[in-house]
């Protein structure tokens, strides 16, 4: 990893190679991305990890008490009684095989979300950034309408006016967190459409649809990757605090924020209901936040040699 | 001469900004005839840049082309659409910058975008795009094209960017190339390099090419013609020789005699005095008159009262003097240079 080819007339490196080689000596994108990782797999390999199904009502298949704490043989259980790491819900369900399944929901929600977000984002903050004048403000003064609002609270309005569910809470998170992308987008393009490069671009008769896709977006991509990672975290935190009122995923989808929804009651009579879904939310969205740092970091232009 | 390649007649670009309107560019004529190099001097803001962006029609709001008509092999640029301006840039007319490193694209490999050239306009397939822009590399003599058509604009000199850029340029053999102070930016060493380079494509390609620059010097040395400006428009236009031998105008024998001559002992260097004028407020008259020691020393007086008109004073030496307007009462006054 340290040694540092001399670069005469060996082929240059790729500029995303050199990022990803920066990356990889960020410890916090280290952390950041090996807890990523994990979650990822954990999430395609659910219905291997989880040793029931989420759903399962395990009254009457098993010698299990409603909201029984966790059951940990290696930690004293009695090997007699049934293994439930995280215990049983209120519903005389394994809590541990819900988070397992949790984790698709939520990463689920975190991409379809931000990529919703950005693809949105980035179309009206390039326009309105490339254009300016009148479609500038008409586009920006929308998204500062959209910001003027806390964006949970918008949340909630747009879900209740489209009705409940997880669909429609992903719906209202894209466009709560749309403002963002767009500003950030439009700043790019703001300062890069200046840039001689684009003048240079025109001068050899670029259009300006490929010389805003082609020739500035490229340009404006990374403040943009790390606003989206940073963005993931929002949006799982926005979509389990959704379903935690339950405005979103509804009972008896395995979501974390309606598994503590659901079990709040208890907090003092049975604290593992709530206590394993809010780790799995704080382990994911710490996850998001450390890599987003790491890439902020590895993106830096001002760090470049 | 035979027919001028490009003839721009009576452009006037304004800008127009909130403290009022800047005539950046007011009545320029000029005529580039194939094959040659058409030196255009003159000090900073006196329109030479947005002359060049003007017959592209790059100029950025708030400055727009208020009059004038720029003729190129038998069509005027300024009454095509957007779409047909696209196709004559880059293809038919191309154009090259002060600072080679800024005006390449940081996040593509330079290959890319010379290949891109070839793409946008011959709607050429990568893989023969990029083959084309490997030879075109090599063409501008930049060492190991190969392997240098991956590198990023960072990992080049500015004279290896400023090779790229002149690769860029005449990738599609244009017509007509417009150098803005190509060499600015570079060491003087390599200043001369990129300067051969472009006078050895020009001999190639049989390209013209206006050359923009402030550089007496580098004038000199590659231009066939030379065209002064002096507040948006042009004082003096004369082949090279002629202009260095005789120049006609005052504003041209202050700049020549500005130059500093190596080996030749002066106490001070010889200055114009005073300033470019506002181009918000220009002075009635020629606008030189404020500056214009002649003016003064031949006692003019329609100097500041109205503006002479292009005279022609050789078969190809054309002045906006009052000096050498036929009069009955004065007559034409010889410049000082031209008596010794």
């Amino acid at each position: 990893m340290t040694t540092t080819s001399p670069e005469t007339n060996v082929r240059p490196v790729s500029l995303w190679r050199i990022t990803w080689r920066r990356l990889l000596r960020q410890r916090s994108a280290q952390v950041g991305g090996a807890i990523l990782l994990a979650l990822v797999l954990i999430a395609i390999f659910a219905p291997v990890i989880a040793p029931y199904d989420p759903l399962e009502v395990l009254i009457g298949k098993e010698d299990v008490r409603k909201r029984e704490p966790p059951c940990i043989h290696l930690l004293g259980c009695p090997p007699d009684k049934p293994q439930h790491i995280m215990g049983i819900d209120g519903n005389f369900r394994d809590v541990f095989s819900r988070v397992i399944y949790g984790t698709r929901v939520s990463l689920f929600v975190g991409f379809t979300t931000v990529t919703f977000a950005i693809v949105a984002g980035t179309l009206l903050g390039a326009i309105s950034g490339y254009a300016g004048g009148w479609i500038d403000n008409v586009i920006m003064r929308l998204m500062d309408v959209l910001m003027a609002f806390p964006s949970l609270l918008l949340a909630i309005a747009i879900v209740a006016v489209l009705g409940r569910g997880l669909q429609n809470a992903l719906l209202a998170i894209a466009i709560v967190s749309t403002p963002v992308y767009a500003r950030v987008v439009r700043a790019s393009v703001l300062s890069l459409k200046e840039r001689e490069f684009v003048q240079a671009s025109r001068a050899l008769g670029a259009s300006h649809a490929h010389i805003l896709l082609r020739r500035i977006l490229p340009n404006a991509l990374p403040p943009l990757i790390v606003q989206g990672t940073l963005g993931v975290a929002t949006a799982i935190l926005d979509a389990a605090a959704l379903s935690f009122l339950g405005l979103g995923a509804q009972p008896p989808t395995p979501e974390w924020g309606t598994m503590l929804g659901t079990e709040r009651n208890q907090v003092f009579t049975a604290p593992h209901l709530v206590f394993f879904p809010g780790l799995a939310i704080m382990i994911t969205v710490l996850a998001f936040n450390l890599l987003g740092d790491g890439l902020r970091d590895a993106l830096d232009p001002r760090l470049k040699q | 001469m035979s027919e001028p390649l490009l003839d721009v007649r009576g452009l006037k670009t304004y800008f127009f900004t909130e403290d009022g309107v800047v005539k950046a560019v007011d009545g320029v004529d000029l005529q580039v005839y194939p094959g040659e190099v058409l030196g255009l001097v003159g000090e900073s803001g006196c329109g030479k840049s947005v002359t060049s962006f003007s017959i592209l029609r790059l100029v950025d709001e708030p400055g727009r082309i208020v009059a004038g008509e720029v003729w190129f092999e038998g069509q005027n640029l300024l009454a095509l659409s957007e779409a047909e301006m696209s196709r004559i840039r880059g293809n038919r007319i191309s154009m090259i910058f002060q600072q080679p490193k800024s005006s390449l694209n940081p996040v593509f490999t330079i290959g890319d975008q010379i290949a891109e050239v070839f793409q946008v306009h011959q709607g050429m397939k990568k893989r023969q795009a990029w083959r084309e822009a490997v030879n075109l590399l090599r063409l501008v003599g930049l060492p190991d094209p190969k392997s240098k058509a991956h590198a990023y604009p960072h990992q080049l000199s500015g004279g290896q960017a400023q090779r790229v850029m002149i690769a860029m340029a005449l990738a599609l053999r244009p017509k007509l190339l417009i150098a803005d102070e190509p060499t600015t930016a570079l060491d003087v060493t390599i200043q001369a390099q990129i300067m051969d380079l472009i006078l050895d494509l020009r001999a190639r390609f049989g390209t013209a090419v206006i050359l923009i620059s402030h550089d007496l010097g580098l004038i000199a040395e590659a231009a066939d013609r030379v065209a002064v400006m002096y507040a948006g428009r042009i004082v003096e236009q004369a082949p090279v020789q002629e202009l260095f031998a005789a120049p006609k105008h005052p504003y041209t024998q202050g700049l020549i005699a500005s130059v500093p001559v190596l080996g030749r002992l002066q106490a001070r260097l010889s200055t114009i005095p005073g300033t470019v004028p506002n181009l918000i407020q220009l002075p009635p008259g020629c606008r030189f008159a404020p500056r214009c020691q002649a003016r003064v020393s031949h006692d003019l007086a329609q100097c500041t009262q109205s503006e002479p008109e292009l005279l022609q004073v050789g078969p190809e030496h054309w002045v906006r003097c009052w000096l050498y307007e036929p009069q009955p009462e004065s007559g034409p006054i010889p410049s000082t240079k031209e008596a010794a």
